[in-house]
């Protein structure tokens, strides 16, 4: 369900701000030889590689090596730039793209890629036979309700007129476009495997992308190898890259520690945060980023006395921020937005509601509830919600409100928060929100306007303006690449207006912490790429094949 | 009170009741010593970058992940993990004797569909059962007790109905039989005495499981509630930092298992002072 | 005795029946919805629709089950809603490395339990007793995390004795069963000693140590086959916990066994794997304890089978 991204946040700025740094190229990388392998580790499986369908943090990124689509990330920036397309046209009125494909790019079977299959493949994510969870983001292409609904046998909005040619036509104007052509979703697969293999094509996947699957033994290891005949020239750079699964974070850094694995790919263990970050052996292998996250707590505006403003102001007021974030071991910053700061959009000189007790015991007994009152806070059962939970439960009782905490499993919190009286309060880590693409958008349409707040919905808080609404729909119009910087400006405005309502108390920006062998490496910035989790896959390159 | 005299002069046995009477009353004396409310997130608690103290002169056992004072968090804790342990297994083990006990003497139709039953509920993997049930019914005390006494029957049941098999099989409860002896004196005369002993290693030994079982479900949701404690959730949350801070295991841990030592010294002693072969040659 | 297994093994088929009936009320019951989590977050209302009508969600309770029934009898449990994979697959990857664990676990736990436990009552009261008894304690009380770990710690990344986790070979198994094994170990140790406690004092006994009968013949001849019996159930019943505390022990060695598929089915409410996996293990459990019961009368003559 948890989408997780890491933004091109520090890199990408750092590179904005000092153009001395100069930005990875393939030549930068040109010395680079091939060969080598690495061997990453995660708790849990991969469960699958079907770009349609995979969904989680974990396996987003290695599809991203197996498969290619239409456009791509330039490697350690948010920027998009065409990647199976040659080039691409928008016309006047922004309702229609025409894809230019790149020629002579082969599948792993050795096959041709077309524009045949680019149409497929979308088609295929957009059928509801799929059950594709990113289908609801292609909603303007033309024709997607009538092929959704079963009513036109083919999906209008995506057209072949040559082999190299995909022409997308919109029913609205919709500015995230690019970046729709950028996401999983819509990667490019054959369709005589996908036919051949049917609902086991998430663990035989066939693709265009660096590497290709060797062996995946349920379980246990999924084997990457390098994709010979990878149009890019001179990528990937490891020969290998062999994923392990199903061992704690804990044991995986000891093996880290003792040589025997290169990226733990869930991280530094808290329990262990301090000690390796106080190493010097280990302190500098380590790689900080951003990520394109928000930890929140969403109020439920249709239950009393979240019914008001006053209320929702005063719990934005009386959570100490600062101290959450220390009690995740700093890794994360205070936040006072839904955007977060590497997100187009994102003000930097909003200053939010300030940690101030007195001013949100003002705020209750301008409510009438000086007293304070009881409610439920829900939070997904997997460490450390419980605990920062308990810590936003902590603040809340010096201003009189008693929260008692409702640590359940994902399923069951998502189901509380979707309905209309479910879940009063609701703490978001670990279920949501980490954007699925680098646009502001992507912050608001689901759970913060008022499609999402509906029964079943993601719009936790049930929060829905009319007018917020409309300056959203405004802003998606504006499909003009010259318009980029006005639309970012726009959504930042319907933000940081929305705080005035505070739906939602904004807690922290979550950073990414990677630490990795010294078998391997890639360049600053690349390796910890914004879209790629836990490393860019394709980027890295095995230092003793030097 | 021939039992309690007996009691009285086993030191070891004593040691036992002294230690397991004073965790009891240390858990009703909490809110007189604890030194800080048990949910307080005390400043100064953590380090700056939030990891937790070791024991000092401010804190005694030092404190845990959140910065809270881990002495005054056992000692609310103690409440908890007493009833639980009590109550639930105290629960598991009528019950599941009773069914034992009925089915193993009286086998025939009634044994049957009783043992059956136990077959049936043991069949589930307890921690899907768990789980389950954890996300139906909501978190409560009682609803941990209650599903740790329904997990935790079965077995009960089975171990004393097998026991209970084997001894209705014996040539003195046949000679029993044969003399005329009613069912219900057979039964708590002569084979109830006989499983004394086995119930008892069962229960005693049962109290330290259900303490750390109800970490787990504390930990599934349906446990106690945060931030409320329990010695089971506060091992459960230190546990990973074991390495790191070692007291947040050590002194949970280490309660547990003084628990369940001291439970089980009375547990052997009383069961020695039971037993019915054996009565009269101490 | 063909007659009484026969009997037994249709109770074993009706109480796998109500194991299923059961978990799939209780699953329906549940508040979270998994068409919700198959259809993803950008999924409208109509399209979380149309997935719980491809899913069969939106029949009545009776014909989902029917369905799943009838399946089920031709050996189909169904794709995973989130993995795509049938379920059976599933299940036969990781099989294998389970039972394997389980076994080994046993051998462990019955061979520091038995030894323990009998040498605890042999010295009864003595401070070696008391030394065995209160490690036993030590073991039950201890979570398996920290026992895991440390054994990890000490066995693998020091000493280098073992891998640090795996699956594979032999050396793969130790700590895993060994972790395993002492927690139930201690639960054996203690019932053993009580049970041998309990033969000791049986006439029988006194004769033949009256008779000046070889020590160690007294006890493997006459003590332990007629103590065994509790463990023997006991046996039966640790199939049942074993799924609960598997869990744990395979993320810590990176075991590939049920446990954690069962945990991230969990997670997900992936019901066809959550039934799978409810279902593999009552067989396991009925079946263990149907082995138990055919046993016992094999040690004890004197208990028939009817």
């Amino acid at each position: 369900m948890k989408r997780l991204l890491v933004s091109a946040s520090l890199a990408a700025m750092m590179i904005a701000a000092a153009p001395a740094l100069t930005p990875w190229s393939s030549s930068a990388l040109a010395d680079v030889k091939q060969g080598g392998e690495m061997t990453v580790t995660f708790k849990d499986d991969l469960i699958t590689l079907d770009p349609a369908i995979g969904y989680d943090w974990k396996n987003w990124s290695v599809i991203k090596s197996v498969f290619d689509g239409l456009m791509d990330y330039k490697p350690g920036t948010t920027e998009l730039v065409p990647d199976l397309a040659e080039s691409y046209d928008v016309s006047d009125d922004g309702l229609t793209y025409t894809f230019k494909l790149r020629h002579g790019v082969k599948f792993h079977n050795g096959r041709e890629m077309t524009a045949a299959d680019v149409k497929y493949s979308l088609e295929r994510t957009c059928n509801p036979a799929t059950q594709s969870p990113g289908a609801g983001y292609y909603g303007s292409l033309a024709g997607f309700d009538d092929f959704q609904a079963g009513k036109a046998k083919e999906l209008a909005g995506v057209q072949t007129p040559d082999d190299y040619t995909v022409k997308i036509v919109l029913s609205r104007p919709d500015a995230t476009l690019l970046h729709l052509m950028a996401l999983n979703f819509s990667f490019v697969v054959p369709k005589e495997v996908v036919e051949a293999e049917g609902a086991d094509f998430g663990h035989k996947p066939v693709g265009t992308g660096a590497f290709k699957v060797a062996e995946w033994t349920t379980g246990q290891s999924i084997t990457l190898e390098r994709n010979q005949d990878y149009y890019k020239q001179g990528e990937p750079h490891l020969d290998k890259i062999v994923f392990q699964i199903g061992q704690e974070p804990v044991v995986n850094l000891l093996r880290l520690q003792k040589g025997e694995i290169d990226i733990p790919g869930d991280g530094i263990p808290p329990a262990k945060f301090t000690e390796v970050m106080n190493d010097p052996k280990w302190k500098d292998l380590v790689i900080v980023a951003d990520q394109l996250q928000t930890g929140y707590v969403t109020m439920n505006v249709n239950i009393k006395p979240f019914d008001n403003v006053a209320v929702r102001q005063a719990v934005n007021m009386a959570i100490n921020k600062d101290r959450i974030v220390q009690v995740i071991n700093n890794r994360a910053v205070p936040a006072n937005q839904p955007l977060p700061p590497s997100m187009p959009g994102y003000d930097k000189s909003f200053k939010g509601y300030a940690y101030d007790v007195e001013g949100a015991k003002a705020k209750l007994k301008e409510a009438g509830l000086e007293k304070g009152f009881e409610t439920d806070l829900y939070v997904a059962n997997t460490d450390p919600q419980p605990r920062i939970a308990q810590a936003i439960q902590q603040d809340l009782s010096t201003i009189g409100i008693k929260a008692n905490i409702r640590a359940q499993d994902q399923g069951t919190v998502i189901a509380a928060g979707g309905k209309k009286d479910g879940a009063p309060m609701i703490w978001s880590g670990g279920m949501a929100w980490i954007a699925d693409f680098p646009d502001p958008s992507n912050f608001y349409t689901v759970i913060l306007g008022c499609g999402g707040a509906v029964e079943g919905g993601w719009n936790w808080s049930w929060y829905c303006n009319k007018d917020l609404d409309k300056r959203a729909d405004e802003a998606n119009a504006m499909t003009n690449p010259a318009d980029t910087d006005k639309r970012a400006a726009a959504w930042g405005k319907i933000f940081t207006d929305l705080m005035t309502d505070a739906p939602w108390a904004p807690v922290f920006n979550e950073k990414a912490y990677v630490i990795h062998s010294a078998r391997i490496a890639g360049p600053e910035g690349i390796f910890a790429d914004p879209i790629h989790i836990p490393v860019n896959y394709d980027a890295v390159y095995a230092t003793d094949a030097q | 009170m021939s039992v309690w005299r007996g009691l009285v002069r086993r030191r070891v046995a004593m040691v036992g009741l002294v230690v397991a009477v004073g965790f009891v009353v240390l858990a009703l004396a909490a809110p007189i010593i604890a030194p800080y409310a048990p949910q307080e997130m005390v400043p100064g608690g953590m380090t700056a970058d939030g990891s937790p103290l070791p024991p000092s002169d401010r804190f005694w056992f030092g404190t845990d992940v959140l910065g809270r004072d881990l002495l005054s968090r056992m000692l609310y804790g103690a409440r908890t993990s007493l009833l639980v342990g009590l109550v639930a297994n105290g629960l598991a083990l009528m019950a599941g004797t009773l069914i034992g006990l009925t089915a193993g003497f009286l086998r025939g139709v009634v044994g049957s569909v009783l043992m059956r039953s136990t077959d049936l509920m043991m069949a589930f993997p307890a921690l899907i059962l768990a789980i389950v049930i954890a996300s139906l019914v909501g978190p409560s005390v009682k609803n941990v007790i209650l599903v740790i006494a329904l997990v935790n029957t079965g077995p009960v049941a089975r171990v004393i109905y097998a026991e209970t098999t084997s001894l209705a099989e014996r040539e003195f409860i046949a000679a029993e039989r044969a003399l005329g002896a009613g069912t219900a004196r057979i039964l708590f005369r002569h084979i109830l005495p006989h499983l004394l002993p086995l119930i008892i290693v069962w229960g005693t030994l049962g109290i330290s499981t259900t303490v750390l079982f109800e970490a787990i479900l504390s930990f599934l949701g349906v446990g106690v509630r945060p931030p409320d404690p329990s010695w089971g959730n506060i091992v459960f949350d230190g546990q990973s930092y074991f390495q790191t801070a070692p007291w947040l295991v050590f002194f949970p841990g280490f309660a547990v298992a003084l628990l369940a030592l001291s439970v089980n010294l009375v547990g052997d002693a009383l069961r020695d002072l039971l037993d019915p072969t054996l009565r009269g040659r101490h | 005795m063909p007659a009484y297994v026969a009997r037994r093994l249709i109770q074993v088929a009706l109480i796998l029946l109500g194991v299923a009936a059961i978990t799939y009320l209780l699953l329906y019951m549940l508040p979270a919805d998994p068409a919700r989590m198959v259809a993803g977050r950008s999924a409208t209302k109509d399209q979380v629709e149309l997935v719980r009508m491809q899913l069969g969600l939106d029949r009545p309770i009776w014909e989902q089950f029917g369905r799943y029934l009838w399946k089920l009898v031709q050996g189909d449990l169904g794709r995973s809603y989130l993995q795509r994979t049938q379920v059976t697959e599933l299940l036969a990857a990781r099989l294998p490395a389970s039972l394997l664990l389980m076994v080994g676990a046993i051998f462990c736990e019955l061979l520091i339990g038995l030894t323990l436990g009998t040498i605890a009552a042999l010295r009864r009261n003595s401070a070696v007793d008391q030394g065995l008894m209160i490690a036993a304690l030590m073991f039950i009380s201890t979570p398996q995390y920290v026992i895991s770990l440390t054994l990890i710690y000490v066995f693998a990344y020091w000493l280098g004795w073992f891998p640090i986790g795996g699956y594979g070979e032999f050396k793969h198994l130790v700590l895993p069963a060994v972790t395993l094994g002492l927690l139930g170990g201690g639960w054996y140790a203690r019932v053993t000693r009580s049970s041998v406690i309990e033969v000791l004092r049986q006439d029988f006994i006194r004769t033949a140590r009256a008779k000046g009968l070889d020590r160690w013949r007294i006890v493997s001849v006459h003590i332990l086959p007629n103590a065994v019996l509790p463990i023997i159930a006991m046996v039966g019943i640790d199939i049942g916990y074993f799924m609960g505390s598997i869990v744990v022990v395979e993320s810590v060695f990176g075991w590939p066994g049920i446990g954690q598929l069962t945990w991230q089915a969990i997670q997900q409410i992936d019901i066809p794997i959550i039934m799978g996996v409810t279902l593999l293990s009552a067989c396991a459990i009925v079946l263990g304890n149907l082995l138990a019961d055919l046993v016992a009368p094999l040690i004890d003559p004197r208990i028939k089978l009817r």
